[in-house]
């Protein structure tokens, strides 16, 4: 898989700038069409996006608020690709993230703050970390191919999702299946209550304090990453497992450590819905969220700074498509479901299509520039 | 007499069932045989079964509708082919590509066209393919056994039913008994001995995922114009990728792949019928339990602990000509 994030001869600007803004035009301008096609106008559609996004302080909560899942999933699946891994599995893992948090904080939510929500933090990445550990030693250990695992196991996690939330997890007396209200100590404070304390008003949205979070993983990746020495194991797999076995590394604890960290970081997702958000564990609060991750590591080039500004980018897509739907009854949300489908493509599948030749030509300049 | 009636109901659902699975597993094993992986099957059959309760509702035509979504599902296979093998792009990252640009442009466009929401309004009866009753079929369903069995499990199923189970023979001896199969057979596990031979590795791929496009639309418009009436949202509910479960639980072979999606569809048939029930001895069984045996099987199958699938050699690589 040395298509991802592989070492290229042209500047970093070409390959983590240019490129990606260039995939990302491409798939703007297909999904233009299709809005032009069902009748609407592509550049008012965009600019009332850009509008709903970013226009007013709750829009820019609500964008901050995705954008904390995306980074979390794209993190997961980038964590993957560096060891040459496809972690299509975040969906489960994010979901399974979301139980641990929420099992957590049903049990330690009258415990005070500070000690409850660093639990429920802990178990939502253990949760996590587990269901991307097992398909990593089915992978390292039994050879079963990664992506097929990773999918079984997002249903798996719905079947059991569904079986606990339907059976036991459920408030007695409730008629759709989700848990009691989590007690108040574990509640991971709203941004505009926290801002409202500082005097600031910034409107009501759904942004908590697991932005922060958010923040500190891309720098932990970061160090973990490109400053560890379990990051460059990881890479060294990715990169070539023959070579990092003449080096001395164990591709298969590579495998499983990469793949626990990936599920982890999903897990994550479920601190800022269940912990941040609904305050009660709940069906199907993932919402897709672990596939816009691939999405976000292919746009990020697996890389901190990438994954941050595709995750604002499609945090504004999300963020925007829901109140472009209602200027444009004909484009909803789908529409970004579209657009992300898109930006898989163009900034992945066919990476290769535009990547080489527009690489090629800087590197041909780059090369001319050093020689005189 | 009530025993027999259950099995003859749960036969009859299992068939029902497993009708696009069988066809998008297949649709699969084209692709998977030529060395493409395609995770796409869900998208190709989700697409096509928008386009044939589109077309099917427009025209009021079944087979105009049937035609649409093949039509719908072999241009998603061609954009697959030619992101993975025209531009050697990575192959699982295009079958999610298309999968949620799918998920998303059949909503997109079902209220644009329609203004229903996410899906179109119902498709008359006389624009699907509606059950085919055999001769006699009425009379003999009163006859013990022998005539339930006809009348509910051999007769009443929709065209595509037996189209499905018609492909089967068809397939495998398209695969393993004709020129076009080994050369297919041949791509998949030694592209560069086909290479060698004189034939393009790239042109069979593209042929593989048209008969995969084509199956693959067949299979999507049995969900919108056959078994339902309408499209909605995500109405293929993960039957793509439960089809390529069957596929690799099959081991990537026609007879065990089928047998395969009889056991997947038949686990759903049980768990409709045993929603609620007890059981004797064993309790109320979750339904959800049932429900998890398919992906838990071939989770168990791919770590080896029931018997060894082994993907076709070259599966999943791209074909770099050496030059």
């Amino acid at each position: 898989m040395s298509g991802f994030g592989g070492p290229t001869r042209a500047p970093a600007w070409v390959t983590h700038g240019l490129v990606p803004l260039i995939n990302l035009a491409l798939a703007l301008a297909v999904a233009g069409v299709v809005v032009a096609l069902i009748g609407e106008d592509p550049s008012e559609a965009l600019r009332l996006l850009a509008l709903g996004a970013v226009g007013h302080p709750e829009a820019i909560g609500y964008t901050l608020y995705y954008a904390t899942n995306f980074v979390f999933t794209g993190l997961a699946v980038a964590i993957a690709f560096h060891c040459g891994l496809f972690n299509i599995g975040g969906e489960g893992q994010a979901y399974l993230g979301g139980l641990g948090a929420g099992l957590a904080a049903l049990a330690f939510g009258d415990w005070p703050a500070p000690a409850a929500i660093p639990l429920a933090v802990a178990a939502a990445a253990a949760f996590g970390a587990f269901w991307g550990f097992v398909p990593g030693w089915l992978q390292a250990k039994r050879g079963s191919h990664i992506v097929i695992t990773t999918i079984m196991f997002n249903f798996l996690a719905a079947a059991l999702m569904t079986w606990l939330m339907v059976e036991v997890l459920i408030e007695p007396g409730r008629q759709t299946a989700e848990s009691r209200t989590f007690a108040p100590g574990a509640w991971l404070p709203f941004a505009h209550d926290v801002l409202a304390a500082l005097g600031v008003d910034m409107g009501r949205s759904s942004l908590n304090l697991s932005f922060l979070l958010a923040l500190a993983c891309l720098g932990l990746f970061w160090l973990f990453v490109w400053r560890t020495r379990w990051g460059y194991e990881i890479r060294a797999v990715g990169h070539n497992e023959e070579a990092a076995v003449y080096g001395g590394i164990s591709p298969a604890r590579a495998i499983m450590l990469a793949m626990a960290v990936s599920g982890g970081l999903a897990g994550l997702v479920g601190v800022n819905e269940i912990v941040g958000v609904h305050h009660r564990l709940l069906l199907e609060f993932t919402a897709g969220y672990g596939f816009v991750g691939i999405a976000v590591a292919l746009m990020g080039r697996n890389h901190p700074v990438g994954i941050l500004l595709a995750a604002l980018l499609f945090g504004a897509l999300y963020q925007g498509g829901s109140e472009l739907a209602f200027d444009m009854p004909n484009v909803t949300r789908d529409m970004v479901v579209v657009l992300q489908g898109l930006v898989i493509l163009f900034s992945g599948a066919l990476e290769n299509m535009f990547r080489a030749r527009i690489e090629g030509r800087f590197a041909r300049r780059a090369r001319a520039v050093r020689a005189a | 007499m009530e025993a027999v009636s259950w099995i003859v109901l749960i036969v009859d659902a299992t068939l029902r069932v497993s009708t696009p699975l069988i066809l998008a597993a297949f649709a699969g094993l084209f692709a998977e045989r030529s060395g493409v992986v395609d995770i796409g099957l869900e998208g190709k059959m989700l697409g096509a079964a928008f386009a044939a309760a589109a077309a099917a509702f427009a025209t009021g035509s079944p087979w105009l509708g049937l035609l649409a979504g093949i039509g719908a599902s072999v241009a998603l296979a061609m954009i697959h082919a030619f992101a993975c093998v025209t531009h050697n792009g990575n192959q699982v990252v295009s079958g999610m590509a298309l999968n949620i640009l799918a998920a998303g442009l059949g909503p997109v466009l079902a209220l644009a066209w329609f203004g229903h929401g996410g899906q179109t309004p119902m498709v008359a009866d006389t624009a699907r393919f509606r059950p085919i009753h055999f001769p006699f079929a009425d009379r003999l369903s009163d006859t013990p056994f022998l005539g339930q069995i006809y009348s509910e499990i051999v007769s009443g199923h929709n065209l595509i039913v037996y189209v499905a189970l018609g492909m089967v023979p068809l397939a495998a001896w398209l695969v393993y008994r004709t020129r076009f199969g080994l050369r297919l057979r041949a791509v998949g596990e030694a592209p560069e001995a086909v290479d060698t031979a004189g034939i393009s590795v790239a042109g069979m791929r593209y042929r593989a995922m048209a008969v995969c496009g084509v199956l693959c639309g067949v299979a999507g418009a049995s969900l919108s114009i056959a078994q339902n009436a309408l499209f909605v949202r995500d109405m293929t509910a993960g039957m793509g990728y439960l089809a390529l479960a069957a596929l690799i639980f099959g081991k990537w072979r026609p007879a065990p792949t089928l047998f395969a999606c009889f056991l997947f569809a038949f686990a759903d048939a049980v768990q409709a019928r045993l929603q609620g029930v007890d059981i004797p001895g064993v309790g109320v069984v979750p339904v959800q339990a049932i429900q998890a045996i398919p992906y838990l099987l071939t989770v168990l199958l791919l770590a080896g602990f029931v018997g060894r699938a082994s993907a076709p050699g070259a599966s999943g690589l791209p074909y770099v000509k050496e030059r």
